[in-house]
């Protein structure tokens, strides 16, 4: 009897929680607008808004590469499994035709469909909730006036029991707080227009933050470093392995070119991002760029002081000079095993002198070298830098057919030696090797844009 | 530094510095001139060879790395008397202006079409976007290509020059 009643009193506990997470989780459906893709925007907010979706890089993860644009589809892998990104365009069944601006503002404050889903936060709502209404105004605008594309979105695929949406409503419990960003007195205008952008929209931090296991942003480490498409997001705090420290100005030049003389090109997942930035204001870039310096802080006296050499040595107004056929390559610096390798086939353009964005950056100043990860640095040296379609852009050949696994962690554990002072890595030929096989997934695509590059041409996909 | 090397079929020893470019040593020790020195940087594609199967550029690959590896260069495509498909295809689509670029291409387009005979438009740009041609005949390439993969099919090969090249 005692049994009957404790169990009966645990169920009823039970039931009366779930009622009350249901409670919770439960949103209501925003009812279908038959205007809603027809409604006339001014063209303004139209333009506006398409400077915003350059910011949120909406594109990128909204596009399968090579399809149309906002069409959604693309597969983006998680730790929690495979999910598909959805069809934006104001297609009326496959994407968001019938989608109120009430809807689309709800999506962006709360991560709620219209249908009322709780949205997965590979959707970084934990930063658009920050988008001010009117931003949102233009940018539902732009949206709902792109080409409708039919297109069904594809299942996701995710471990049990994810796909319970309304497991999602305890994640926001846990981590996502709804609101709007209150501006610092304290600080500049400027500076508070690059956090609006860098934070909100802009979602830096979706990459550039370490996220925990539950896939949440670690707030106590922003900006510390993060990962993206099998690419390393680099620390952009005051742990920023960059051998000449950003400072606001140069950060502009890199955001506004994709390039800068004493950092390097832009590439992977950032190259996206660089690429879409030009459609924004220099005003708006330089306020990122003051924004994000100022969480960098002031570098110490001795990395200055390395800077100082180093923008003597490599910065502006040296002599160009290429290679000829009848150099003959300069002998190797020591007997490393690595070191025959990067004489014959990095250092000569990546010693020539040539100025970037098209000679090679001298590693005494490259980031992926200094940096605690040498996924980048291998991603490149495996697949290169896929030149663009008609126009000028970096480009380097990958060395995944030249050189055997053993001979990429040769030379990079020589190249970490020689040009930074960090410890060795561990485990690179077998990071090489997964790598390269595709077990450790990375994109790399052409730099010049996602509509026209339907190819990953790094490692063998599946 | 004595180094082995098995080019277009035949074992070959030369007396080289370890870092010298497979470029310099084609052209120099081995007397074999279809590839091309455009610009050393890896940037161009004229010096580019099949190694392995794969398409490698020659003018920044150190000699040392080639030991045991299997290097097919132009000349390995064929003869002047027994073209084989990607030069016959080449010649009958009058593909060359110029032609420093060429060798280069056909070895980029014999490294696709090993893979897959029947490449589409998008492959072949794929897999020659690094491949330059001054003269601007790519039209005439992709169509070249296109007939290599016929005339491959046609005569039933599986790929490419199998077998003569590995
Ligand atoms: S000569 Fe080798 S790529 Fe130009
Ligand atoms: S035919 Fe002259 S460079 Fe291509």
């Amino acid at each position: 009897m005692r049994i009957i009643r404790a169990f009966s009193f645990l169920l009823t506990l039970l039931l009366v929680a779930a009622v009350a997470f249901l409670f919770v989780a439960w949103r209501s459906e925003i009812p279908v607008d038959e205007q809603a893709a027809s409604a006339a925007h001014p063209p303004e907010l139209v333009a506006k808004g398409a400077q915003l979706a350059a910011v949120g890089n909406c594109i990128a993860c909204h596009t399968v590469p090579g399809k149309p644009a906002f069409s959604g589809g693309l597969a983006v892998p998680t730790p929690f499994g495979t999910i598909h990104s959805t069809n934006i365009t104001p297609d009326p069944e496959t994407g968001i035709g019938h989608w109120s601006e009430a809807a689309f503002e709800r999506a962006m404050r709360e991560g709620v469909d219209r249908d009322g889903n709780h949205l997965y936060p590979a959707f970084p709502y934990d930063h658009f909730t920050w988008v001010t209404p009117e931003d949102n105004k233009a940018l539902y605008a732009f949206l709902m006036t792109r080409q409708p594309v039919k297109a069904e979105t594809p299942d996701n695929s995710l471990t049990f029991p994810l796909e319970f949406r309304p497991l999602l409503a305890g994640w926001k419990l846990l981590f996502f707080r709804k609101g709007q960003l209150q501006p610092d007195p304290g600080q500049s205008a400027e500076w508070n227009r690059g956090r609006y952008l860098s934070e909100g929209l802009g979602h830096c931090g979706a990459c550039h933050t370490p996220r925990n296991s539950l896939g949440a942003e670690d707030v106590e480490r922003h900006f510390a470093g993060g990962e993206a498409e099998g690419w390393q997001a680099y620390a952009i705090d005051e742990n920023s392995k960059a051998p000449v420290p950003w400072d606001a100005e140069s950060l502009a030049f890199y955001l506004r070119n994709g390039w800068h003389e004493l950092h390097g090109v832009s590439r992977g997942p950032m190259a996206e991002v660089t690429g879409n930035l030009s459609l924004l204001p220099d005003s708006d870039i330089a306020a990122i760029s003051i924004y994000v310096a100022s969480l960098m802080g002031e570098p110490s006296p001795e990395r200055l002081q390395k800077a100082e050499q180093l923008r003597a040595q490599f910065g502006g107004g040296r002599i160009i000079q290429a290679s000829d056929s009848q150099t003959p390559p300069a002998p190797a610096a020591s007997d490393h095993p690595g070191a025959a390798i990067y004489q014959a086939a990095c250092a000569t353009c990546h010693e020539s002198g040539r100025q970037q964005p098209f000679g090679g950056l001298n590693f005494a100043l490259s980031t992926a070298v200094h940096a605690p990860n040498p996924q980048n640095v291998v991603n490149v040296t495996l697949f290169g830098l896929p030149p663009a379609d008609g126009k000028a852009s970096a480009v380097m050949p990958g060395f995944a057919a030249m050189l055997t696994d053993r001979q990429i962690a040769d030379l990079l554990a020589y190249m970490r030696e020689q040009f930074s002072d960090e410890a060795a890595w561990q485990d690179l030929e077998a990071q090489v090797a997964n790598t390269r096989s595709g077990k450790y997934h990375v994109a790399v695509r052409p730099s010049d844009g996602i509509e026209r590059a339907p190819h990953n041409v790094g490692a063998k996909e599946e | 530094m004595a180094i082995s090397l098995k080019v277009n079929g035949e074992d070959k020893r030369i007396d080289a510095d370890p870092a010298t470019p497979l470029l310099y040593v084609l052209r120099d020790d081995l007397a074999l001139n279809g590839a091309k020195y455009g610009c050393g940087l890896g940037q161009c594609g004229s010096c580019m060879v099949v190694v392995n199967g794969e398409a490698v550029l020659s003018c920044m690959t150190p000699v040392m790395l080639m030991e045991g590896r299997e290097i097919t260069t132009v000349e390995g495509l064929g003869t002047i008397e027994e073209p084989g498909p990607l030069q016959q295809a080449f010649i009958e689509m009058q593909a060359a202006q110029c032609g420093y670029c060429i060798p280069g291409m056909m070895m980029s387009a014999h490294a696709l079409l090993r893979r897959n005979a029947n490449p589409s438009d998008e492959d072949i740009r794929q897999a020659l976007g690094t491949n330059l041609c001054r003269c601007g005949t790519h039209m005439r390439i992709m169509a070249a290509i296109r007939r290599a993969g016929e005339l491959m099919q046609a005569a039933g090969l599986p790929a490419a020059g199998e077998g003569r090249t590995g």
